[in-house]
């Protein structure tokens, strides 16, 4: 699976955030997004996912499951964590996990890039670092704790492109590392990653797409 | 696929029924209305039973639109929303998944409290039966209607007033027919089963129709 971007242009309100941008994202390959604030690398990240239209040029994806959209292939983790502060952590992953898995008629035409098999809730909190939260409400949570628990929902349904918006936000060291390894695990399966950050990810063989100072191609 | 529509039901179930959630507040909401319309109105029973059955469809209404602009406004709020259209669920059905948990978690026991509030009204048995039934047939549909609403003001800071302008004359057939059969038991001009089959039909249509409305709007919403 491949994510190929030819000469996007995005824009929001009215104005051109940038254009003429072009990038290639393999298997196994990581793509940081790095510049200065309101550069638009929320929006280069909302447009992949397809929640933001394009304002020129294309975005394709080769190799993946062609009855899926962009969007359907990938694992959006925005600002928001996406997390009902009612429901406990179980019930939040759990509801995510048969929310975003794959069809299973699908699923055997994509296992050419099917990652591995998704973990249960208790296992991808565990994986996190976050063991004995599972049965409390959300909304009894850190802020930290929280994001743990978005993230947590990236393992409990298998989607190969990972697109993350500052992932790191209000994780403390511990779990950096924790996250980084899990982000390697990803990439050593075969997956693919696209994440804007502020905070340094510890990967080797990252590619940098820095936004703002001049148009850069890869 | 029928995984994805069983664990969305059960979500937006558990997030209606649990504490501050939309369901006792429409409810009670009902119970309120209609204990103090007799009140208002005085000790004319006679004038009581014969517009019960309105009264009761109103309050149904008041109530239904209470809770329906939050349907799609916190998952908004919280980015749910973002994750949902990119599911594989198609959003189209997400619509009718959500609307249809809404309708169970709020609408069903107003349908079901009705009778008893209707003794409060001086309805007769048969008055409450069909008063009950016309509920029943008739509160999905402004469940879905709402529906509609509630995606058009998702990206709206404040949007229950605009909600309830944009969504309160749509449900005024609803609303006609739904009294004009539970009505027919109190006197009413009409007989029962020709204003029950027009109320069923616009169910249908609203049920056909709405969630196709809603994930337009929605859709349209992203851009």
């Amino acid at each position: 699976m491949r994510l190929r971007a030819s000469n996007i242009a995005v824009e929001r309100g009215g104005r051109r955030l940038f254009s003429n941008l072009s990038f290639e994202v393999a298997r196994g390959e990581a793509l940081l997004v790095v510049g200065p604030n309101g550069v638009g690398k929320s929006s280069l990240l909302r447009a992949i996912v397809g929640l933001l239209p394009l304002a020129d040029g294309t975005l394709s994806c080769e190799g993946g499951d062609p009855d899926a959209s962009l969007g359907e292939e990938a694992h959006y983790v925005g600002h928001a964590d996406a997390l009902k502060g009612v429901l406990t952590a179980r019930e939040n992953l759990e509801f995510w996990a048969a929310m975003l898995a794959p069809f299973p008629s699908s699923r055997a035409e994509a296992g050419k890039v099917a990652v591995k098999s998704p973990m249960k809730a208790a296992q991808a909190l565990d994986r996190l670092g976050l063991p004995r939260v599972l049965d409390l409400p959300v909304h009894a949570l850190s802020a930290g704790q929280k994001r743990r628990v978005a993230l947590a929902r990236i393992l409990v349904a298998e989607r190969p492109l990972w697109i993350l918006d500052e992932p790191l936000t209000a994780l403390d060291e511990a779990a950096e590392r924790l996250f980084a390894g899990v982000l390697r695990e990803h990439l050593a399966a075969g997956g693919l990653l696209v994440a804007a950050t502020h905070a340094a990810i510890d990967l080797a063989g990252a590619i940098q797409l820095r936004l703002g100072e001049a148009e850069v191609s890869l | 696929m029928r995984e994805a529509a069983a664990a969305l039901f059960l979500r937006e179930w558990r997030i209606a029924r649990r504490i501050g959630g939309s369901a006792a507040t429409g409810l009670v909401f009902f119970l309120i209305l209609v204990t103090l319309i007799p009140f208002a109105i005085g000790p004319d029973l006679k004038l009581l039973a014969r517009i019960g059955p309105a009264i009761l469809w109103i309050a149904a209404l008041l109530a239904t639109l209470l809770g329906v602009d939050r349907l799609f406004q916190s998952d908004e709020d919280d980015g749910s929303l973002d994750l949902l259209t990119t599911a594989r669920l198609p959003l189209e059905l997400t619509v009718l998944v959500k609307c249809a948990a809404h309708w169970t978690a709020s609408a069903l026991p107003l349908v079901i409290a009705s009778p008893l509030l209707g003794l409060m009204l001086a309805l007769d048995v048969k008055a409450l039966a069909l008063s009950a039934a016309t509920l029943a047939v008739g509160t999905p549909a402004l469940t879905l209607i709402g529906a509609i609403g509630a995606a058009l003001t998702v990206s709206l800071r404040r949007g229950g007033l605009l909600l309830a302008i944009i969504a309160l004359p749509l449900t005024i057939p609803v609303l006609i027919f739904g009294v004009a059969a539970a009505s027919a038991a109190s006197g009413g001009p009409t007989p029962f089963a020709t204003p029950f089959l027009a109320l069923c039909a616009l169910t249908l249509a609203a049920l056909a129709g709405a969630p196709f409305a809603a994930a337009a709007a929605l859709r349209h919403a992203r851009e």
